[in-house]
């Protein structure tokens, strides 16, 4: 497996640092990630949670917090925490509580949120993280815990007025807060792309950014490698992995500035403005932060039972550290090349499907090599994906034997392969029926050879003054073959006829 | 424990009830009043006693994944002093 470096004895890495005009800098990231569990039904409400409805019609009474309405909790959205939290690794709490998280705002009808506080239902974990060069690191899970969605405001349908849509009031959240163990943007990128990969492959959210499924608060906070803790600042609901690495990148080094001209930072929540790539203070009242949580009277403490929690443990797919390590066991593939396939399951999926249709022995790195580039190429111009492709994965799997066993080559492959994409054939049938196949044969090889030779006894002359000039020979040949030579052979034949007339 | 005017005025702000100045002192008084008395309570030894959280020992009720409410538009936006095409008007909360 991988090294995991613990974070506790992390020293600064020289390429993580910020060279500011008095010295090095550190950065220090905390993410809070809000992850909207795919469930039917809200966390304390029958009404639906399905997205781009019709403003305020999945309200129910409970979510527009009419009186007299009672929240009564939706066991799946239960069970799907606990899922998150043992895909964390994370200590499961058996015995948790619901507080009320109190602020005024139009979007909140109840005047204050359902959150946990105190006692969350998940408490500390680690995901491992991917990154650049094969190293990883693992990042602490704080805790997660459960929580009401708030209402959305529209600000701009109508001067001196706001828009409320209730419709996502009361869909069920995971706040899942990491420990400060991030140090550039590149790790914290990394991380929301690690855990909206485990959430997927749990199922227990739909890791979808541009419906805010997924949403990130970046604190951010610098300081001088090895020295305690700066101020850190909150950026709010960053929604795009991108955003979030510029969002780090901009407020770092805005803090920067203001220490190096001897400023001080002021805790504050800020938001990033994508189009200025910029982040401004959100207009905090001094009060804002005040949110007087206490238990939640109209619910009980939330308790779970051990049975109920090694079921859940019992059924979890395999998570994608484990994945990578199996895929790379099995199949001899590299970290890297495992870590591409893990990121989404479906990518994995069909990568086995390709290893599983033919004889054992398939060349699995060649497998990958054609997947990341000439299947995902296809997919992406061609507006498909993994799950609609044109090409099976037992076709993609036949290919790579033509490929390996000598009966195409890799540049012919290449047009097999448009053909497969376009047409849906096999690629076997496209071999025969377009007369695809490698001339290996020697005889016929040199033969061409000759021909070119005999042509342009200038050239050969040149080849043997100059021996890179070879590569003309090369070309003449493979274009006469229509491509069709293997160019291994074409080459030995090339160099050993070039070789043999000097030594005359 | 005891409040003074500055708490009450930041209290009553948290929780947007207009509180004229002159009733500061009456609201103070009341307030120290109730948390005195709930300060008797802390005379009671609760050792070992675990917090109670329901009258009733029971456990939280749950529901299943179930949509059973929604299409109710007009209902619920129908006690808001302003509404537009399905949304609640309220007056503008961003610069």
């Amino acid at each position: 497996m991988t090294v995991v470096y613990s974070m506790q004895h992390r020293d600064p890495r020289d390429e993580d640092l910020i060279k500011g005009t008095t010295g090095d800098w550190e950065i220090i990231l905390g993410l809070e990630v809000h992850a909207q569990i795919s469930s039917k039904a809200k966390l304390f409400s029958g009404a639906s949670t399905e997205f781009g409805a019709e403003p305020n019609t999945q309200v129910s009474l409970v979510d527009a917090a009419l009186p007299g309405m009672l929240p009564v909790i939706n066991r799946y959205c239960v069970e799907q925490a606990v899922k998150t939290g043992l895909g964390l690794r994370a200590k499961i709490n058996p015995y948790s509580v619901f507080d009320r998280k109190n602020y005024f705002y139009p979007d909140l009808p109840q005047g204050y949120q359902i959150s946990q506080f105190k006692s969350p239902i998940v408490g500390e974990g680690e995901v491992v993280i991917d990154l650049a060069g094969g190293r990883s690191i693992a990042v602490g899970i704080e805790r997660l815990h459960m929580e009401q969605d708030a209402g959305k405001s529209v600000h701009d349908l109508a001067p001196g007025n706001s828009h409320v849509d209730l419709n996502r009031s009361g869909v069920a959240l995971m706040e899942i807060v990491s420990k400060p163990d991030m140090r550039s943007s590149d790790e914290a990128r990394a991380y929301v792309t690690k855990l909206r990969t485990i959430l997927r492959y749990l199922g227990t959210c739909d890791g979808n950014m541009e419906e805010g499924s997924l949403r990130a608060d970046v604190n951010v906070s610098v300081r001088r490698p090895g020295e305690k803790l700066g101020t850190r600042c909150e950026i709010k609901n960053v929604n795009s992995i991108r955003f979030i690495g510029q969002a780090i990148e901009y407020e770092a080094r805005r803090q920067i500035e203001i220490l190096e001209e001897g400023g001080s930072i002021t805790q504050e929540t800020r938001l990033f403005d994508p189009k200025a790539g910029e982040t401004r203070s959100m207009r905090s009242k001094e009060e804002a932060h005040d949110y007087r949580y206490f238990p939640d009277p109209d619910l009980l403490p939330l308790v779970l039972d051990q049975a109920d929690i090694d079921r859940i443990a019992a059924n979890l797919p395999e998570l994608p550290d484990d994945k990578k390590a199996r895929l790379m066991s099995e199949y001899g593939l590299s970290a890297y090349d495992a870590t591409v396939l893990v990121g989404e399951a479906a990518t994995a999926d069909y990568y086995e499907a390709v290893m599983k249709s033919g004889k054992p022995g398939r060349d699995g790195k060649l497998a990958v090599n054609w997947m990341t580039s000439d299947l995902y190429g296809a997919l992406n111009r061609e507006g498909h994906t993994i799950e609609t492709s044109p090409v099976s994965p037992k076709q993609l799997g036949e290919l790579v034997d033509l490929i390996t066993d000598g009966t195409i080559s890799g540049r012919i492959a290449k047009d097999v392969f448009d053909s497969m994409y376009k047409t849906g054939r096999d690629p076997a049938e496209i071999v025969e029926k377009d007369g695809l196949r490698q001339v290996t044969d020697t005889g016929a090889i040199e033969a061409a050879v000759d021909a070119i030779m005999a042509a342009n006894p200038d050239k050969v002359a040149q080849a043997k003054e100059k021996p890179a000039l070879a590569g003309w020979f090369v070309g003449q040949v493979m274009k006469s073959t229509s491509g069709k030579a293997n160019p291994q052979v074409v080459n030995e034949i090339i160099a050993a006829k070039l070789g043999a007339s000097s030594d005359d | 424990m005891s409040v003074d005017q500055n708490t009450v005025r930041r209290i009553a702000k948290l929780a947007r009830i207009a509180v004229r100045e002159d009733e500061l002192p009456a609201l103070a008084g009341e307030l120290n009043t109730i948390l005195d008395w709930v300060e008797m309570l802390g005379e009671v030894d609760t050792q070992g006693v675990e917090p109670m959280t329901s009258a009733v020992a029971m456990t939280m009720k749950m529901r299943e994944d179930v949509v059973t409410s929604g299409n109710h538009q007009k209902d619920v936006t129908g006690n808001a002093p302003s509404s537009e095409d399905g949304f609640y008007v309220v007056p503008r909360v961003v610069e």
